[in-house]
Parts: C-alpha cells; structure tokens; sequence
C-alpha cells in the first residue's frame, strides 16, 4: 500500500516536473530534492530556502519595474495564540505553518483554504523562560513533517493527513528546554536544535532517525569533565552553561559538516561563578553530520556577559576573498560584528562592525573582541550599544549571488545592563541581572546591504525601530523586509530604494519566502496572527 | 529635587523594614532560594525611570496607591510585572526571575500602604489658575470641558506623579509621549506643516496640526521631515506662574483622578 503510494507521489511528481496542470499531490521530498532546492524555486523546501541559508530566491517575475503593483492575494488568519514567527514550508502546492502554541497547519497555496490542522496540548506547566511561545517553522524530509514542540519534543506528521509517525522526548521541559527552531532535514537525520538558556540548562545538539525517531547522536555544546573546554568554566558552572543551538543552521554536502550557532552562557548577566571563555557559548560550531563530533568551533563573544547569542543564521557561501575564492561561512553577529569564517578549517578571516557598538575596541588578528574597560553589567546600571537582542537576532538574513551582498535587519538599539545574584534552582530564570533598553526615538532600525568579501555597508534603509522581521532577496533583484509598525517592502537590491509597501496591520515577526502558484511568482509573509500571499 | 524625593521616601522605612521582614519569612518558607536583589533595587533599576523613585509616579503612574487599575490582586500584579499591559507603554519584564517578580510585587504593594505624598499648594487655588490666568484648558480637556490639542486630563492625577507633572509645566518638552512629538514636514510643493506625531511608521506619519487637523503623508515624498525632540507644543510656565502658583496647579492637577 505504502509502495504503492510512493508510485503514485513519483508519478505526480514527475508529472509537476513536466509542467503539467498541478494538483493537491504530494510528492517524495528527497534529501537530494533539497539539496538541489535552487532548482525547483516554485517551491521552498527547508527554512532558510537552502542548506546554504542564503533565503534567496531564484524566481525573477516580480521585478523592480513591477514590484509596485504587488497586492495580497490571499490571507489566512490563525486566529489567536500570539504573534508568527513561522517561515512556511511549501512543496507541491501545500503551505506548511505552525502558530504557537503548538499547532501545524496545511494550506492550499492556490486559496489559502486549510488542508489539515494538528495541534499538541500544551502542559499546564509549561515552562518557556526568556522567551516567547513562539514556534519558527517545520523541516519536511519524503512524506513526512518534522516538528519541534514548546515541551521539548520532537513530532514526525503524516504531511498529506497530519497524522502523527512518531513522537520523541528531547529533553525534559521541567528543567526549561523547549523547542522553538524548525529542525533541519539532512540525508536521513532531522537535526533539533534547543532552547532553555535563560534556565541554565546545558546545551546540546542532537540529530533523530528520520524514519524512527531514534536519537542517533547527541553533541553537548558545554564541554562535560575531562573533555576540552571543560576548563574554560569554573567549578561545576559548566552543569548549568547553557549555550543552547535554538535556530535553525546550515549544512555542506562538501564537508558534510553542519554550521550551528550556540547562545549565551548562563546566567546571563553575571559571570562570576562562570570564570573563563565559557566553550562553547556565543559560537559557531561544524559539527559531523554522520557522528556528531566537533570538528571545530569559532567563539564570537567568549565570556559573553550581554546575552549576545551567536544564535543568528550562518551563511555558506563561495567568495572573493584577497584575490582567490575561498569557502566561507558568514555570519552578522548578534555582538554587532560582521564575520567571515573559512567553512573547512573554522579558520578566522576578517571582522567589521556593521552597527553600532561601544563594548569592544575591535576584533584582533585570532577573531578575539579586545573588550573596552568598564563595559560589564552593574548593580546601577552600565549604558552600551548594542542592546540586549543584540544589532540582529534570529531573524534571518539574505544573501543574493547576484549581488553579493549580505541583507541584514540592523537594530540600533542600546541598553543599561544590570547585574544582580543569581542561585541556580531547576526549571526557575537563572539571568543574574537584566536590561532597560532605551526605546522609542532613541532606536531605530535598518536594513543593511553589506558587501559579502568585506562587511562594509553597501546601503541602508533606515527603519522606524528596531525590527523583528527577517529578509529575502530574489532574482528580482528585490529585498522584502517588516516592520514592527506592519509594513512589509520591497527594495531594491542594489541601491536600497524602496519600491513598494504594504500596511499589514500588525508586526512583521517572520522571514518572508517566495513561491510559485500556479507556475507564478509568489511572496509570503506573516505578520501578527495573519499570514498574507502576495501576487502580481 | 530627586534628593528630597528619597529622603522623603525614607520616612516610611521603617514600615518597608517590617514587609521586608515578612517577606523574608515568606521566602524562607517558599521552596525558592532567595534572590539578593531587595525589591527596593529591583524596583529602583528597572521600574523608576516611569514610576519615580519610591513609585511616586513620572512618565507611568504613581504607584502609591492601595488600589492599582491593572493589578486587582498579587498574582494580576505579577503577571503586569513579568508581561507587561497590552496596548500600553508598559512593558514586560521576563529577565526577572520568579523570586524577583515577587520581592518587586511585594514592593510594590508596600508602596500602597504607605502614605501619599502631601500635594505642595492649593488645588482649589489651582483651579482657578488652570481657567484663568494658565489658560490650560483652552488646549486641554477635562471631564468633557475644554480643548483637544493636548492630551486629556481627566486622569492626569492618577497616571502622572507630582514630580513630573511639576516637569510637564515648566519644561514640557522635556517629557513627551510618543504621540505627542512635534514634528515639522514640508512637501514638495513648499506646503509648511507642524503639528503632533499621531504616528509613524517607516513609510508614513500622520501629523495632527494645532488646529485639530489630520494630515496623512507619505515620508517618500515630503521635501523635509523634522521630529523636533525636546519640543512641545504646550508653552512653558516657568517665570509665568509664581513658585506658589505652580504649587497649586500641581495640586490641581493631582487631585484630577477621573471623579466628576
């Protein structure tokens, strides 16, 4: 039966290929099928777009000629349970959303009408400390959608029913781990990141069987007694370090290595009882898909005291640097530095602030911050830039091949950092301090175009605040982007002028992607508990 | 003028002493350690830029009172802390930890026991200096009666502390609301627009002039646009009124808590 109907998917598939009339088919959505994601456009396999988290778009129909006359086509509201996050997943003609708190929904791109919707209870005491009930999205990996829950599990669902394959406790949510970041669907594995930082729980990586849920590796971001690193914490301060993997990385069929950015250690705001640099927090790790060893690590913001989690999408890409071409890995940093990484040996290339920042005096030949004096956390209060969430955050970045440039939502943003005492008690906030950001006209925002050999800013369009959305750039030459005020634009991707907006009603808290309907070009966004299709 | 605030503030220490000797106890009971940030410091960096020291009120409310609007009972009191008030300047605190929210929470409280700060004048006085020789309420209205340039003052006892409402009449440009920021705009065809900023967004603004009307424009096209921070539209009353009259207009308009 099962054989049977994998004939029949092949056949739809292959029969889409062909261009004929598409329907409401389901077709097998092979590891090399999102491996070649740039090469069926109409569709948009995996979170970031492709393995090399570029959120590119090779689709040219909307063009800065026409871009003006973009309209919604349809909406579909989720009525309730918190502003999206989501970046939808579209294959053959299905949408994939999630809407906190925990439910899964599958639209009719033509119409925006729901196919099926699947929700998880959510336990009476869930516990989600330092962050939103927020859910970013789902990997889908041959007939099948990954999902992980808010009470730390991860879901297998049937992608044409809803129906559950398997279900599988990552860790316990008692202690704070939860799951907010869409899994990553490689060859046969779904690769989980973790949330829970802000509980001190230790942070980890772990890769699940896709077929049975069998947890098939786990890598610990915090180094356990007699590993490396292990003494770049004090005492037992490395049981409750956090650095937890809660966004979505990248993958190179090349160095079949996984790029994942670790957060902050814990308690954020104090680092007495944790002396030291604190490995692997606030870092950048290539990790082997088939084992889960560390093949290295590269550490943004070692001892980070601000809560600046490297927990911001690493880019894979093959540029010009010095004259030759090198594989890189580039990342805009939560700490409000630019990077670029050699993707094979981890080896450091170049840093540039691409926003504001008081709180190092630069980044020295090894990558290491040359920290300012007095720029710690106090009992009164210490004013610095960037803020607490940092020049950007989770959402993502774009990066276009055509122009090679680097598109990041900037927040211009500073904060007083305070420190306090903190006593680690399981499944309670374990910070040591806070913030008070300075907000109104003393913030703002931007959308920076950054030259991907180099860091240095292109362009800019200036935003009202601080924004909450990520961007996509596409063929087009076009860059979407929101706003906390709920427009959503369009610039162009080479000088920055905007060319068109649209007043969604709500914050844009989500990445936009782009699709086909009915072989035509399609953009997708969700902004408040709305998510909108727009079409020419 | 800070200075005299805190000591003030100290004469009810020895009523804090004894809620922080009961919530002590509270805590060693409770299966929490005992976070070393006081209530008092917590409150102090986290809650007194809007509230005032001592929560005697500023750009939020005075918090001086038995009863608070949003927070009914201890665990809505909380819940404002850690989350904030929709649709409000309010925001949420989720750094802080459970023990945190309740040594502020209980703060809090304690403030609402205590004594409210005495008005410094004659509201009565104030009145009449506020139809009169003020003029206030020929851009301000109050229980139905008088001018919608500026914001409404029915509540303005309630939401605003004297300090700060001491402020607002002698450097009212030193405190605007968000959507009170004068802005200035000219568009492409030399038309000169002043007025508050209603709104913004990064494409749009809507401005509302001194004479109560809405313009709506587009940033993209306009020659110029200014937000004139550290303005506003109110004159100062500073050398205008005696130290005595502004005395009593602060009393006045304490004593406005929205009661006919």
């Amino acid at each position: 039966m099962r054989h049977l109907f994998l004939v029949i998917a092949w056949g739809l598939w292959a029969s889409l290929a062909l261009g004929l009339a598409p329907g409401l088919a389901l077709g097998q959505v092979t590891y090399e099928r999102i491996l070649n994601a740039d090469k069926e456009p109409g569709n948009w396999l995996t979170y970031s777009g492709n393995y090399s988290s570029h959120r590119y778009s090779p689709l040219d129909a909307i063009t800065r000629d026409n871009v003006a006359s973009l309209r919604p086509v349809w909406v579909f509201q989720t009525g309730g349970g918190g502003s999206l996050e989501t970046s939808p997943i579209v294959v053959d003609g299905i949408m994939y959303i999630t809407r906190p708190p925990g439910t899964v929904i599958a639209l009719d791109v033509r119409t925006g009408r729901t196919l099926w919707s699947w929700s998880r209870p959510m336990p009476e005491k869930l516990l989600t400390l330092g962050f939103p009930r927020t859910n970013r999205g789902v990997a889908i990996l041959g007939e099948t959608l990954y999902y992980g829950t808010l009470d730390s599990y991860v879901v297998a669902l049937d992608a044409s029913s809803g129906a559950v394959r398997w279900e599988k406790e990552v860790a316990d949510n008692a202690l704070g781990y939860s799951i907010t970041a869409a899994p990553l669907a490689v060859k046969d594995k779904i690769i989980v990141g973790i949330s829970g930082g802000e509980a001190g729980v230790r942070g980890f990586l772990d890769a699940y069987d896709a077929a049975t849920g069998e947890r098939l590796w786990r890598l610990w971001t915090v180094p356990g007694e007699g590993e490396p690193g292990n003494d770049t914490w004090g005492g037992d301060s490395w049981k409750t370090g956090g650095a937890t993997t809660w966004l979505t990385g990248s993958y190179d069929p090349d160095t079949n290595l996984l790029y994942w950015g670790t957060g902050n250690p814990a308690p954020d705001w104090n680092g007495d009882s944790r002396p030291g640099d604190n490995l692997y927090s606030c870092s950048l790790i290539a990790v082997d898909l088939d084992t889960g060893t560390l093949e290295w690590h590269f550490q943004f913001t070692p001892h980070d005291v601000h809560d600046w989690d490297a927990n911001q999408i690493p880019i894979l890409v093959d540029a010009n640097l010095g004259g030759e071409t090198r594989k890189m890995v580039a990342m805009a940093n939560r700490n409000a530095f630019f990077y670029l990484i050699d993707r094979t040996s981890g080896e450091f290339l170049l840093a540039n602030p691409y926003a504001k920042q008081t709180w190092a005096k630069e980044i020295d030949e090894t990558g290491r911050p040359v920290v300012l004096p007095d720029t710690e956390p106090t009992e009164e209060g210490n004013l610095l830039w960037p803020s607490l969430q940092g020049a950007t955050n989770w959402f993502s970045p774009s990066y276009s091949p055509r122009t090679k440039m680097l598109y990041v939502a900037v927040r211009e943003m500073s904060s007083y950092y305070f420190k306090a005492e903190s006593v680690y008690e399981p499944g309670t906030s374990f910070l040591g301090g806070g913030e008070r950001a300075l907000q109104g006209d003393d913030a703002a925002g931007a959308i920076r175009a950054l030259d991907i050999s180099t860091g240095e800013v292109k362009w800019e369009f200036r935003q009202h605040s601080p924004p909450w959305a990520g961007v996509l750039s596409t063929a087009g030459d076009l860059v979407f982007a929101g706003t906390e005020e709920g427009n959503f634009f369009a610039l162009d991707a080479e000088s920055g002028e905007p060319l068109w907006h649209f007043q969604t009603g709500d914050d844009v808290r989500s990445n936009p992607i782009a699709f086909e309907i009915d072989g035509k070009q399609h953009i997708a966004v969700a902004a408040g508990q709305v998510l909108f299709v727009f079409g020419l | 003028m800070l200075g005299l605030r805190a000591a003030k503030h100290q004469s009810f220490g020895g009523l804090l002493m004894r809620h922080t000797v009961l919530l002590a106890f509270f805590l060693m009971l409770s299966a929490f350690a005992w976070a070393q940030t006081s209530g008092k410091q917590l409150f102090d960096s986290h809650c007194a830029r809007c509230h005032g020291i001592g929560g005697t009120g500023g750009e939020g409310p005075s918090l001086t009172r038995l009863v608070l609007q949003h927070a009914g009972d201890d665990e809505a009191l909380s819940s404002v802390i850690v989350n904030g008030i929709p649709n409000s300047d309010m925001p949420g605190n989720w750094m802080l930890g459970t023990n945190d929210v309740k040594a502020v929470a209980e703060y809090v409280r304690s403030l609402g026991r205590a004594e409210e700060e005495p008005l410094p004048g004659d509201a009565e006085n104030g009145r009449r200096l506020y139809e009169g020789k003020g003029a206030c309420n020929v851009c301000h209205i109050v229980a139905g009666e008088g001018g919608v340039i500026g914001p409404d003052l029915s509540n303005i006892g309630i939401v605003r502390g004297l300090a700060h409402l001491r402020e607002a009449l002698v450097a009212p440009g030193a405190n605007v609301a968000l959507n009170y920021v004068v802005v200035t705009a000219r568009t492409k065809d030399g038309k000169e627009l002043k007025g508050h900023r209603v709104n913004e967004d990064s494409f749009t603004v809507q401005l509302r002039d001194e004479s109560g009307r809405y313009h709506s424009l587009d940033k993209l096209e306009l020659a110029s646009f200014e937000k004139k921070i550290g303005e506003s539209l109110m004159p100062s009353y500073e050398g205008e009124l005696t130290l005595e009259e502004l005395d009593d207009l602060v009393s006045y308009l304490s004593s406005m808590r929205g009661e006919p």
